[in-house]
């Protein structure tokens, strides 16, 4: 098990070189110049040129690639030149805010689509699985920002429950209730598609495993129903569900930035759309850097996971 | 397993009861103003940054030299009392209010004056790495800057320019505290300290900019006691932050909601026209409107109200020429916008023997003044193929496509959308008008429009130091070219904003500024 960690987390770093090439690239190739974008439409060409030579923007792709990925190894991930300050901080910042609504909608959706998955499957054709099936089916379909528009103005805005946007009151806020308050309607939204995903995959697969023999046999031995399904049969159905889990981790990430948007989130997701419309190259990089990351490291997780579960995955 | 699910949905509810048991949003203290901004701001050192809403902020917390006076683009004096221009238009005495200082204590004086432009001006300066400063050739004229006195300071500039008062009224000239640029350095647009009525308090990052009241203001202290900027990028969730009562106060409001909000009495809608251009760039140089007959074809084909009332829904104006009517003292008020008449732009591209030719038009997605950029593109596409225009429109990201804009449209397009925001009449027509401001010589004249008069008429009037000789030779100068019709004139835009009822004494400014001293909150 050490070993197979090991092996994992040496095998990060040729995927997380790969990835600044990448994003370097997509960085350098996309069109507009990040110092016509500090300079605005005033910008003259003599002054972009001079601001390309202060930003180093001038010297070939090459340097500049191993300027920032050593500066980077430094722990120096640059400055931003659109906040104005140095990129690690607003990014660590940002980040932090984007895993408590990742962490919060990803532990909502597993719990909901887990619990949904396995009611369907339990009462296979029953007025629960229907009723839950289509419910799931609206889930997926809808689009996660209009949901999230359509929650805001019923909650905050007609109801007033909850508030409209951002993540501590203006005013008296900053503690644990207040956090939640904000998060609510977020996560909700953020949560929706990935628990109709969960639920789909975990119904399927267990009643692929209630079909299975040793169910009967549990049965047969007269065990508590309950027990059969959640020791027998869930266990085994969860085996193919965590990695799904890892990956929908993915798309929370990804979604985020909508939901961000809309519910004015301060997260990374947020953060990087600014920056890539205001040419912000190394917060760009530096977010995506750390984004992808830590995306490597939970899948990672959720493979030891899979594997702590279910001793039969190889190692 | 049916009570374990009901027992996950019964704790749902309870969750969301209990957060939200009837304390909602906690209401906002009376005299605390929430203004919701467009965006997180850059940096509120005023010589760094270059957007208007960034600027939103800075002129409540700064002072310059001279000011807008209200409801107006001419200046009155605001730090200096007065101030005397030599007859050659080169030297200007600034004569400074006695006893005022900046947030931090420290005197404002000549010596804080020469500081502030030497910082942005000179490459030598100590402190000019805490740039860089995209809007200083606002002050490119300045040759250098003497302390008389303590209260005196002289100007002396290369040449005579007679923007040089508007643009010290501009957010670039606004005073910053000398000490506290020295001791934060790169990071004083964090730690903001100038001399205006509110006081820097904090800034938490894309949460909200506090500012609270300055009580020793020289102009007497503000109304309120604080104003809390909060960016909120997305215009729905603004909207829906101003109707839950999140905040009091927004500017921009998007014109599909302006109709909601202004029928509702919780509610008041402020509109003012500024000083801003929507026009279409023309190629002068190669194609189609290298003809003035097309070139003004276009000006008659283009339904200008249809676009203003229907796409943009009532929130700009039509624009009669090169000159936004907010610059009221050097508007023509004689000129007539080009009226919608296809049957002469018919005959017009006959004459030419333009008829069925295809023309290439650049359109932007978003921008800073573009407006609806891609609507309007299609309108317009639309009434040129009325008149028999075959435009092919190709579409842009913002930066990119100024990328493709500035450097001329010489070969690679016909037209292009374009939009432009100032603080003076002589900023737009110098930058983009005249032969020398062509893209090979530094300027923005994209479409290379070039008539000697007119170049010598702006030469003229930056020169001239009399408001008076200076409005007539700008006169002079948009008859001439809205004959020539080197750009289609589109429109004008109004800003608008909404506040709550509760809000007392606010006034939209012609130069889009937000100056918040006067309001109140009940």
């Amino acid at each position: 098990m050490h070993v197979y960690i090991l092996r994992r987390l040496v095998l990060m770093i040729p995927v997380l070189l790969g990835l600044t090439v990448i994003v370097f690239l997509i960085m350098s190739l996309i069109p507009g110049d990040p110092a016509l974008a500090i300079l605005g439409s005033y910008a003259t060409p003599e002054n972009i040129a001079k601001l390309r030579a202060d930003l180093g923007l001038d010297k070939s792709l090459f340097s500049q690639y191993w300027i920032w990925l050593s500066n980077m190894l430094h722990g120096d991930f640059g400055r931003s030149y659109s906040l104005n300050r140095p990129v690690l901080d607003e990014v660590l910042e940002r980040f932090g805010a984007t895993l408590i609504l990742a962490g919060a909608s990803l532990m909502l959706c597993t719990v909901f689509g887990l619990l949904t998955g396995v009611v369907s499957a339990v009462r296979q054709y029953g007025w629960a699985d229907k009723t839950l099936t289509f419910v799931v089916l609206i889930g997926i379909s809808i689009p996660s920002f209009w949901l999230g528009l359509m929650m805001m103005l019923l909650f905050a805005v007609k109801l007033r429950w909850l508030p409209v946007s951002g993540m501590y009151a203006i005013y008296g806020g900053g503690d644990l209730p207040d956090l939640l308050r904000h998060l609510i309607m977020p996560a909700v939204t953020l949560a929706v598609v990935a628990t109709g995903v969960i639920a789909r995959l975990t119904r399927s697969n267990m009643l692929e495993v209630l079909r299975q023999d040793y169910i009967r046999t549990a049965r047969a031995k007269g065990l508590d129903e309950r027990r059969v399904i959640y020791r027998h049969a869930f266990k085994a159905a969860l085996v193919n569900v965590i990695p799904v889990i890892g990956v929908q981790a993915g798309f929370v990430l990804g979604g985020a930035v909508y939901i961000e948007t809309v519910f004015q989130w301060p997260g990374i997701g947020r953060m990087l759309v600014t920056a890539i419309a205001t040419r912000d190259i190394l917060l760009v990089q530096g977010g995506v850097v750390i984004v992808a990351a830590s995306y490597v490291l939970f899948n990672l997780f959720a493979d030891v996971l899979q594997h702590l579960i279910d001793p039969r995955v190889k190692a | 397993m049916k009570s374990l699910f009901k027992g996950a949905l019964v704790a749902a509810a309870l969750t969301v009861s209990a957060f939200s048991a009837g304390t909602a949003e906690a209401q906002t203290p009376p005299g605390v103003l929430l203004v919701g901004q467009i965006a997180e701001p850059k940096s509120l050192d005023p010589a760094a940054d270059t957007a208007v809403n960034d600027f939103r902020i800075l002129v409540n917390m700064y002072d310059g030299l001279v000011r807008y006076k209200d409801g107006t683009l001419e200046v009155e004096p605001d730090l200096a009392k007065s101030w005397t221009i030599s007859d050659d238009g080169k030297v200007y005495t600034f004569k400074l209010r006695e006893g005022v200082t900046f947030h931090d204590g420290t005197p404002f004086n000549a010596e804080a004056v020469k500081y502030n432009f030497d910082r942005m001006l000179d490459e030598k300066h100590p402190q000019h790495d805490t740039g860089p400063f995209p809007l200083a050739f606002f002050f490119s004229a300045i040759d250098h800057v003497d302390v008389m006195d303590d209260l005196t300071v002289k100007f002396t500039l290369k040449e005579p320019y007679a923007p040089f008062l508007s643009n010290l009224a501009y957010p670039p000239g606004l005073q910053v505290s000398p000490t506290a640029v020295k001791k934060y350095g790169k990071d004083f647009g964090r730690h903001p300290v100038g001399t205006g009525p509110f006081k820097f308090a904090e800034w938490e990052s894309n949460a909200k900019v506090v500012v609270t009241r300055n009580d020793d203001y020289w102009d007497g202290a503000p109304k309120l006691d604080a104003v809390v900027f909060r960016p909120i990028t997305d215009a729905n969730t603004r909207v829906a932050e101003l109707m839950a009562g999140g905040i009091d106060l927004m500017v921009e409001v998007p014109p599909d909601n302006l109709g909601q909000l202004e029928s509702d009495a919780n509610f008041a809608v402020y509109q003012q026209a500024g000083p801003h251009l929507w026009f279409l760039i023309l190629n002068t140089k190669d194609g189609p409107f290298k003809d003035k007959r097309v070139r003004q074809a276009i000006n008659y084909a283009i339904n200008k109200k249809a676009l203003v009332d229907n796409v943009l829904q009532g929130t700009a104006d039509i624009a009669a020429g090169p000159i936004p009517p907010a610059f009221a003292w050097a508007y023509d008020k004689s000129l007539q916008p080009y009226p919608y008449d296809v049957e002469k732009a018919k005959k017009l591209i006959d004459e030419a023997g333009a008829a069925g030719k295809e023309v290439t038009f650049y359109v932007t997605e978003g921008g800073s003044g573009m407006l609806d950029p891609i609507p309007m593109g299609a309108a317009i596409q639309a009434d040129l193929a009325k008149v028999g225009l075959k435009v092919k429109i190709e579409t842009y990201e913002w930066n990119t496509f100024l990328g493709k804009v500035n450097p001329g449209l010489e070969g690679k397009a016909d037209m292009a959308e374009m939009a432009w925001m100032t603080n003076d009449p002589d900023t737009l027509p110098y930058l983009a008008l005249r032969t020398d401001a062509w893209p090979d010589k530094g300027g923005f004249n994209s479409g290379y429009y070039s008539n000697p008069k007119v170049d010598e008429l702006l030469e003229k009037a930056r020169t001239s130091t009399d408001q008076n000789e200076r409005a007539k030779l700008y006169r002079e100068m948009q008859q001439i070219v809205h004959d020539d019709a080197p750009w289609a004139f589109i429109a004008n835009w109004k800003q608008n904003a909404v506040a709550s009822a509760a809000v007392k004494g606010f006034k939209l400014q012609p130069s889009f500024f937000l100056l918040l001293k006067d309001v109140s909150k009940d």
